[in-house]
């Protein structure tokens, strides 16, 4: 996990989050576009992307990403695809084990 | 799935409360004693609203470190709430979005979403808490991947014990700003520039009516002292500002009042400016609005008490026009008294009397804290063609400005249908303003003139799924 969290790095960008203190709640394992990562119970999925990298999703009318902006599900500017089908507002949505996030395409 | 309720000549008024921050919750608890059994729905997964957000499960902290000075209100309006539901004195539907409000005869119709499952609910009185949002306003680089309002850098210490970076840059016009700089510094991260976009004469002109609430004022010079203290001193007038970086933010561009540019590395930006009452369920309630100078936003009218234009609906907190966590859950209570009132319930004349005294108070406070804060026009004076207004859409000030000179809108629903800004997933919520302000500003008419843009139902985005599957109860 270690070495596939290295290379999501430096694929992706580091974190754009900072966690202020370790947090003791159960691991979360889910995937970004496939790789795999890790979060903690409590997350919620915009925090567990922004702690593995600098964005949350493709903007659908432009080359550039977006990484949330207001965090209270005002903005809508957070949208992501679940594998499973579903789309959630990624900073209300926690996340879950095995979820599987897509940030790229369109969401809504 | 229709739920059959009793008939309705037995049946008792059904009262709605939308919102369970500290405005909600007092409303709640003001009805509950009065033997009034209230439907409180919220959006968010726990009670509390914004100032009294609590984290999920498994991302709680002590509430001293969470919501510092404000701990003791929190855990007050928490534990209120909490004994409210256990004694079944409240019918508490949390994580439901209330996403249309439909008159229907005598009565109100409310559309909602609950895990991912539609649902309408009848009401007959309904108290909308629905709070407020930051108040956004475009800068160069303000879509980038690592700029938030304000109040997001907050959320994401309060509600998940994260930080927005390492090294972050706060910007405001408003007493959050002063506040959020020492709760980073709280948690150990300095931030690398704290920016107030409000001059600072302006403070000092409006001290005496600051005076009205002593207590708010020292905690608000408080923060500010303890800020300079720390090294973090507050910037006043700022100019303008520029996030900078490709795909992230790695800088911010500012101007000072002194006509000096300067230029830092940071990997955070937060920013916004005052705040905005939501209000777009009032709208679609019928309610009708006015424009507010001082805060430079429509409020929907409502009486000393909280009745709005529109009989059985009610307004309370921030929803109604920023005031603050003490003025809604005063204003929570006044307008649950007032709907008792109104149906005929006895209430205390002496109680109505108190709350009215204490928000007269407030209402001084706040009028100065707006001067205090005034609306930073310099920053949308100078909006460049090629920046982004709409970000639901990337709608640029340069095609809003080409509808204006090409067709002409009267207003800011015509410049909708015209342009698309405020169509998008946000409906208008970051953007409406902006585009009122750009149509003014081009069209040489007054921001009044320029109007508001319309809620449109629904009011957030509900997924197409959902409409599959719809349960009814009147
Ligand atoms: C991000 C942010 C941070 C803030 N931080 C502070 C602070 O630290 N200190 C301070 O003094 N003030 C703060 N404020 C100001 C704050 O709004 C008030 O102090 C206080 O929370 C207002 O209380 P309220 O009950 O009016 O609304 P809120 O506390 O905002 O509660 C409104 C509730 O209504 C719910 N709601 C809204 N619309 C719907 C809908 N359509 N359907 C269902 N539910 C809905 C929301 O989920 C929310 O829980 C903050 C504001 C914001 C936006
Ligand atoms: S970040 Fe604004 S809605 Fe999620």
């Amino acid at each position: 996990m270690t070495a596939q969290f290295k290379q999501n790095q430096q694929t992706h960008g580091a974190a754009l989050l900072v966690r202020i203190k370790p947090r003791t709640s159960a691991l979360v394992r889910f995937t970004i576009d496939g790789r795999p990562a890790t979060a903690h119970i409590g997350d919620t999925i915009l925090t567990a992307l922004l702690l593995n990298q600098a964005h949350v999703r493709d903007f659908e009318f432009g080359g550039s990403q977006r990484a949330g902006f207001c965090l209270m599900g005002a903005c809508q500017d957070c949208w992501v695809r679940l594998r499973s089908g579903p789309r959630v507002r990624a900073c209300t949505a926690l996340i879950e084990e095995t979820m599987a996030i897509c940030t790229e395409g369109r969401a809504v | 799935m229709t739920l059959p309720g009793p008939p309705a000549n037995v049946r008792r008024t059904r009262v709605v409360i939308i919102g369970a921050g500290p405005a909600g919750v007092t409303a709640a608890a003001t009805l509950a004693r009065h033997g009034v059994t209230p439907i409180v729905i919220d959006e968010a997964a726990k009670p509390g609203g914004q100032i009294y957000r609590q984290p999920p499960d498994g991302a709680a902290r002590p509430p001293r470190e969470i919501y510092g000075f404000d701990a003791a209100k929190a855990t007050r309006i928490h534990g209120l709430f909490k004994d409210l539901q256990s004694a079944a004195k409240i019918d508490y539907r949390s994580q439901t979005l209330v996403w249309n409000i439909t008159r229907n005869e005598q009565r109100f119709r409310l559309d909602l979403l609950h895990n991912g499952v539609q649902a309408t609910l009848d009401a007959d009185k309904i108290i909308l808490a629905t709070g407020a949002v930051d108040r956004a306003l475009p800068f160069p680089g303000w879509v980038l991947p690592g700029v938030f309002t304000l109040g997001a850098a907050q959320i994401a210490l309060k509600s998940q014990g994260v930080a927005i970076g390492r090294r972050v840059a706060l910007i405001g016009a408003g007493p959050l700003l002063p506040l959020l700089v020492n709760q980073y510094l709280a948690v150990g991260i300095k931030p690398v520039a704290a920016l107030d976009v409000a001059p600072f004469i302006a403070k000092l002109r409006a001290f005496g009516g600051l005076a009205a609430q002593p207590a708010t004022l020292l905690k608000g010079a408080y923060y500010t002292a303890r800020a300079a203290a720390l090294g973090c001193a507050i910037t006043s007038n700022v100019r303008s500002i520029r996030a900078l970086g490709d795909s992230r933010v790695t800088g911010l561009a500012y101007a000072t009042a002194d006509g000096k540019t300067h230029e830092i590395a940071c990997d955070g930006i937060a920013a916004s400016f005052g705040l905005r009452s939501e209000s777009q369920l009032a709208d679609l309630a019928g309610c009708r609005f006015e424009f507010d100078n001082a805060s430079r936003q429509w409020q929907p009218l409502r009486d000393r008490v909280g009745r709005s234009s529109v009989s059985g609906v009610y307004i309370a907190g921030d929803g109604a026009a920023i005031g603050g966590a003490d003025v809604a859950e005063l204003a929570g209570e006044q307008a649950a008294l007032a709907l008792l009132d109104d149906g005929g319930t006895p209430t205390s004349v002496e109680r109505r009397h108190t709350l009215d005294r204490a928000l007269r108070r407030q209402s001084r406070f706040r009028r100065a804290l707006e001067s205090a804060y005034p609306f930073p026009a310099h920053l949308v004076a100078n909006i460049p063609d090629g920046l982004i207004i709409c970000r639901c859409e990337g709608i640029t000030a340069g095609q809003l400005r080409d509808s204006i000179a090409r067709r002409h809108p009267t207003d800011v629903n015509r410049l909708k249908a015209f342009s698309r800004l405020g169509m998008g997933r946000c409906q208008g919520r970051m953007c409406g303003h902006v585009g009122a302000e750009l149509l003014a500003a081009h069209a040489g008419c007054g921001i009044v003139e320029a109007g508001r843009l319309r809620a449109q139902p629904p009011i957030k985005p509900i997924p197409l799924t959902s409409a599959l599957a719809t349960e009814v109860s009147s």
